[in-house]
């Protein structure tokens, strides 16, 4: 698509622009810094800060250039092209006014406020700012706000800028920041001293450019100049957000996202970024043997002969589960043993997903992430985004509030944040979809790219295949899919689960899933991190838990076998598109703990089938001889050729029943998260009030 | 005296003092809604340039031409309905000419709604009250039941412009008056000013085309279109043309609001129409011009300056609201300014950032000055302030702080300085000179 361009001078020098930037996109354009505060590329313009003052030539005042057209700019009188200057002598003065009208009211309590060393104001400052003050008045103090378990506020540092505001309100669409009073007696609130709602509330966090809101489980934990950076991926849900990892020594001490266009922009939910706390509690970290009912701890070569011996046993009486958080090489190293053994009893959909086995694309978010802002009509099928894909529901939410697309619900009807059809609760009403000719299946046959989102409350249920193929043949009879765009995209839960299906963790010959497992009583269990089940189903069989957290696995357990957690191994996952994306260690596994597949590799030795590679790169390189899919990192396939919905699942009939979301609670949904405090007052505020005695 | 005053045949607010029917009789005798109908017969493009050619210019402060104003608007109604808000929020301390129209001669101002908003293709107008204006909002809804129930105005009106008029009553805020905040506060949201552009004319109230407008540029269109743009701009001097109410208050003799033409002297308007300052023109200190936001003058300029908008902005002041604010010598104008400061202080919307903090610190600096407890080094430093206030803002709320306390500066340093040594000299800082009386 071409744009209209023009010929623009910036401190005389020329360069060509589209007419659609504003000047300061214009300025950065030509290699000018702009400084700012409350502009922000995902939020609105606001143009309130004046930080970025710019002089155009012949007008009578300095213009912001964050809330500035190109379009706008005004010729020279013998039609000159119009410039504007970024480094005048006028400029530098605005900038330098702004700046000390900025600093008047701070309190420049930088060597106790948290934002230290990675402050918009401070780094600004040592740019424009004067060298002393001519402020002798007394400065201005604001009261703290109340704004939850997970933002704390020194509101005498807030400059005003509103981006905390704007970001409630356009990006979560939970409305509960604003700005009240006037002048100099503004502040940013609550309004009721309230915690804020939204799963995405700590994204406010990152955006404040001073340290009026800070992360109250960090305060005052570190410098972030002590910090090791380690740019990895979220396992929280199955988005694979992008993040940092910050740690020192041996902790990981917080969470930030990471820009990633195609899948979380610059967003991350509230899990994401308080997993950290949950790293550091519950931890297995040595091997425990449970002896008359009780753990007892226990060592390696110890643990490792128990494991052998148990799964040396009748092959067709062991099961495997994979949890949810599994990296790929983890899930590979488990199922060429399992192969090896004979064992046939493997599975990663814990929660019974009824998912895989047929086209890749029957189980991918094939519009991917990115592709939500392009459908014109998106109908979500037993799922509740918000608290699956809390980043994913921003998206649509986006595309809603600027594309003004069109969204439809089959399923229970909760708060997304953005009004939708609701076409109706139950399964049966998907069935007879595609036969009605008005309402909701109008708005999709209309649509140029009409997006069916399948989430897995549809999928877990006993005839979660009949509704995937409902699901597709609706795709189908409203043109969903094509080889440019495949509107029929699935939305797990699990961060492990696309891979698990990509390499084939799904019950083999003879085998049994897992609610076969549960059904069929087995010798031996291994749960690979797998918590979210009903372990009293699996009667007396002996479970092996190989996992990071003293959770309901763990808890069931008969052998314990310490592995690291997702930020302390290196490893691949695939997210719900199918996007390969790699996550790196951060820090090193807890006390015995070893990486995933190690565990499994050593196994395999104690078994006599030893496994084929001896490091995880000779381990990657088997695994993407085996599944080649698995090697083309951060590429999200999409539409292709030649796909037929109407085959995804199976053919049968879809029960009458209602759908019920995946997640209830969005802040409990893994081990980790679980074992994090700050996460559970989150979930305590979520679920209401709490009781009072006597009232 | 040489200046030939307005007389009263060429008068257009002829109840301006209330002493006639307000009421629909009484405005149709003194030749409202007369001929309204073939004014509109003529056509949107010749009442357009009418309004050009009559040289009217924006009666709120800023001095826009208004027809210019109305040629903004699209040409064509597209999807969106074009609007006309009428600026009533008159909230400039010292002004008070809207608040007469409002009271005694409210259809004037109707009729101007229906003609500005004929010639803009508006089928709905506002008028958007300040909050403290309860009698006004009183006698103007009474009006526009008149004139609803005499078919002026409404859906079926005798005028063949299907037409309404809404009075919204605001909640008092002095930046409402900012047309963009007013719009906003129109709409139900926080009356914060816009970014510009765009402007009204493209994207106003509820994202439609307006146009906003001062109560006495619409309340005069009716006249003008009736009695002939070269009428109106036989009045003033070129591009200062036209009749005007000039609000007359502070050390005068008589307070009042009267209707003069354009240009005329100010010490011809004060003496004549005010009953001469307190204690003689000789006991004069000082006039702001156009309501609290302009620059004040001196004495000196005062003797011979001309009350319109080149000649008062070619002495760094303006004509703004023309709400003539005397002081004699017995004011402490620093102590005046440093009230006006805390004015915008208090009344400043918070939004961005030079406003925000700026009136504060020089509301604090003008306290301290007057009385004395500052250093000769502050008023330049405060002056830097006002510079970086003036002009670095979303609204023009930035330069209204900042133009009196430049004026200030400007003309009456020395006493400042005065007032600083006195108080480290252990003297009485400021010593009215009120004449012997």
């Amino acid at each position: 698509m071409s744009e209209d361009l023009r010929k623009i001078i910036i401190d005389g020098e020329e360069i060509e622009v589209p007419t659609s930037y504003t000047l300061l996109q214009a300025a950065e354009a030509a290699g000018r810094e702009i400084p700012r505060f409350c502009y922000h590329e995902r939020l609105s313009v606001a143009g309130n800060c004046r930080m970025c003052l710019v002089e155009l030539v012949g007008a009578p005042k300095p213009a912001a250039s964050c809330a500035m057209n190109v379009r706008d700019m005004r010729g020279g009188p013998n039609g000159e092209p119009p410039a504007m200057n970024t480094l005048s002598p006028l400029v530098k003065k605005a900038r330098e006014g702004v700046m000390e009208f900025l600093l008047i009211n701070h309190p420049l309590d930088c060597p106790i406020c948290d934002q230290g060393g990675e402050c918009d104001l401070q780094d600004q400052s040592l740019v424009y700012g004067r060298t002393g003050s001519r402020f002798p008045e007394n400065k201005r103090a604001v009261e703290d706000k109340e704004m939850g378990p997970i933002i704390a506020t020194e509101m005498t540092r807030c400059i005003q800028c509103t981006r905390c505001v704007r970001f409630v309100t356009e990006v979560a669409g939970s409305p509960e920041i604003g700005m009240i009073g006037r002048g100099e007696d503004a502040e940013i609130t609550t309004y009721l001293e309230s915690a804020v709602t939204s799963e995405l509330s700590g994204n406010v966090i990152d955006l404040c450019p001073v340290g009026a809101l800070t992360s109250k489980p960090y305060a005052f934990n570190a410098r972030p100049w002590e910090l090791t950076k380690t740019e990895t991926i979220d396992v929280m849900d199955a988005l694979g957000s992008n993040i940092r990892v910050d740690a020192r020594g041996s902790a990981v001490l917080r969470i930030l996202p990471r820009v990633h266009e195609g899948v979380n922009e610059e967003w991350i939910s509230d899990k994401t970024r308080y997993a950290w706390e949950g790293l550091g509690r519950q931890r297995l970290d040595k091997a425990y043997v449970r002896e008359n009912g009780k753990l007892r701890p226990a060592d390696w070569p110890e643990a490792l002969t128990i494991a052998a011996e148990k799964l040396g046993g009748d092959a067709s009486k062991i099961g495997m589960i994979a949890g949810d958080l599994c990296s790929a090489e983890e899930m590979k190293a488990a199922k060429d043993l399992a192969d090896a053994l004979g064992v046939t009893s493997v599975d990663c959909r814990q929660d019974g997903a009824k998912v895989g086995g047929g086209a890749r694309e029957d189980y991918l978010f094939n519009a991917t992430i990115a592709g939500i802002e392009e459908a014109d009509a998106i109908l979500i099928i037993g799922a509740n985004p918000r608290t699956e894909a809390a980043v994913l529901n921003a998206r649509i939410r986006k595309t809603w509030l600027h594309n003004d697309t069109k969204v439809g619900l089959i399923g229970e009807a909760v708060d997304l944040t953005y009004p939708y059809e609701h076409v109706g609760t139950s399964a049966a009403i998907l069935a007879g979809l595609k036969k009605k000719r008005s309402g909701f299946i109008k708005t999709l046959k209309d649509a140029k790219r009409p997006l069916i989102l399948v989430g897995s409350g549809a999928l877990t249920r006993a005839d979660g295949a009949q509704v995937l193929r409902a699901a597709g043949e609706l795709a189908d009879a409203v043109g969903a899919v094509s080889a440019e765009w495949n509107g029929l995209s699935i939305l797990h839960t699990a961060a492990s689960r696309v891979a698990g299906l990509d390499l084939g963790f799904v019950p083999g010959e003879g085998g049994h899933d897992v609610a076969g497992m549960q059904s069929n009583p087995l010798d031996t269990v291994v749960l690979m991190g797998a918590d979210e089940l009903d372990l009293a189903q699996f009667g007396d069989a002996f479970v092996i838990y190989v996992g990071s957290h003293g959770d309901a696995g763990a808890h069931r357990a008969d052998l314990i076998l310490p592995s690291a957690a997702w930020t302390e191994q290196d490893g691949l996952f695939a997210n719900t598109e199918g996007r390969v994306q790699l996550a790196y260690r951060a820090t090193f596994p807890k006390g015995d703990a070893k990486e995933g597949w190690a565990i499994f590799r050593a196994l395999s030795e104690r078994l006599g089938k030893t496994l084929p590679y001896n490091n995880l790169t000779e381990l990657r390189h088997k695994l993407f001889e085996d599944v080649p899919v698995l090697a083309g990192i951060d590429h999200a396939p999409g539409a292709s050729e030649g796909y037929d919905a109407k085959a995804a699942g199976a053919a049968g009939d879809v029960e009458a029943t209602d759908f019920v979301p995946a997640v209830r609670n969005f802040y409990f949904t893994n081990p980790i998260v679980r074992a994090s405090e700050t996460l559970a007052e989150c979930s305590a505020l979520a679920s209401g009030p709490a009781q009072m005695a006597a009232e | 005296m040489a200046t030939q005053l307005l007389q009263d045949k060429d008068r257009i607010f002829t109840n301006l003092f209330g002493h006639h029917d307000a009421g629909l009789d009484g405005a149709k005798q003194r030749g409202c809604w007369n001929g309204t109908k073939e004014i509109l017969e003529q056509g949107r493009d010749w009442i357009i340039d009418q309004m050009k050619a009559s040289g009217l210019r924006g009666r709120g402060g800023a001095g826009f031409p208004t027809g210019l104003k109305w040629s903004f608007m699209p040409k064509e109604v597209g999807a969106r309905p074009h609007y006309l808000v009428v600026n009533a929020d008159e909230s400039e301390p010292g002004t008070c000419k809207d608040r007469e129209i409002m009271r005694h001669d409210p259809h004037l101002l109707i009729e101007g709604c229906l003609i500005a908003s004929f010639s803009m293709q508006a089928h709905a107008c506002y008028i958007y009250l300040r909050g403290e204006y309860v009698t006004e909002r009183l006698a103007m809804e009474k009006a526009v039941k008149e004139a609803y129930e005499a078919k002026l105005i409404g859906d079926d009106n005798i005028h063949g412009w299907p037409f309404h008029v809404y009075i919204h009553h605001g909640a008092g805020a002095y930046i409402c008056g900012e047309e963009t905040a007013l719009l906003e506060s129109l709409e139900g949201k926080k009356g914060q000013p816009r970014l510009k552009p765009p402007f009204p004319a493209n994207a106003g109230l509820y994202g439609c085309p307006t146009t906003v407008n001062n109560v006495e540029s619409i309340a005069v269109a009716g006249t003008i279109l009736r009695r002939g743009a070269d009428w109106f701009a036989s009045f003033g001097r070129e591009r200062n043309v036209g009749t005007k109410i000039f609000s007359i208050s502070g050390h005068v003799n008589n307070p009042c609001n009267v209707e003069e033409a354009m240009s005329i002297p100010m010490k011809t308007l004060i003496e004549t129409h005010a009953g001469g300052v307190r204690g003689g023109w000789d006991n004069l200190k000082a006039v702001i011009p156009g309501g609290s936001s302009v620059s004040l003058l001196p004495k000196d300029i005062c003797d011979d300056v001309l009350m319109d908008f080149d000649a008062l902005s070619a002495h760094k002041s303006g004509l703004g609201t023309a709400a003539v604010i005397v002081m004699d010598k017995s004011t402490d104008v620093v102590k005046a300014i440093a009230r006006i400061s805390y004015f915008y202080r208090h009344e400043s919307c918070g939004q961005c950032t030079p406003c925000r903090e700026g009136t504060g610190w020089m509301w604090r600096v003008l306290t301290r000055m007057a009385a004395g407890e500052s250093t000769i080094e502050e008023i330049d430093m405060l002056l830097d302030v006002a510079g970086q206030v003036e002009g670095h803002t979303i609204c023009a709320l930035g330069d209204a702080a900042a133009w009196p306390v430049q004026g200030l500066i400007r003309h009456f340093r020395s006493e400042i300085e005065d007032r600083i040594n006195n108080y480290r000299a252990g003297k009485p800082v400021f010593v009215s000179q009120v004449a012997a009386e």
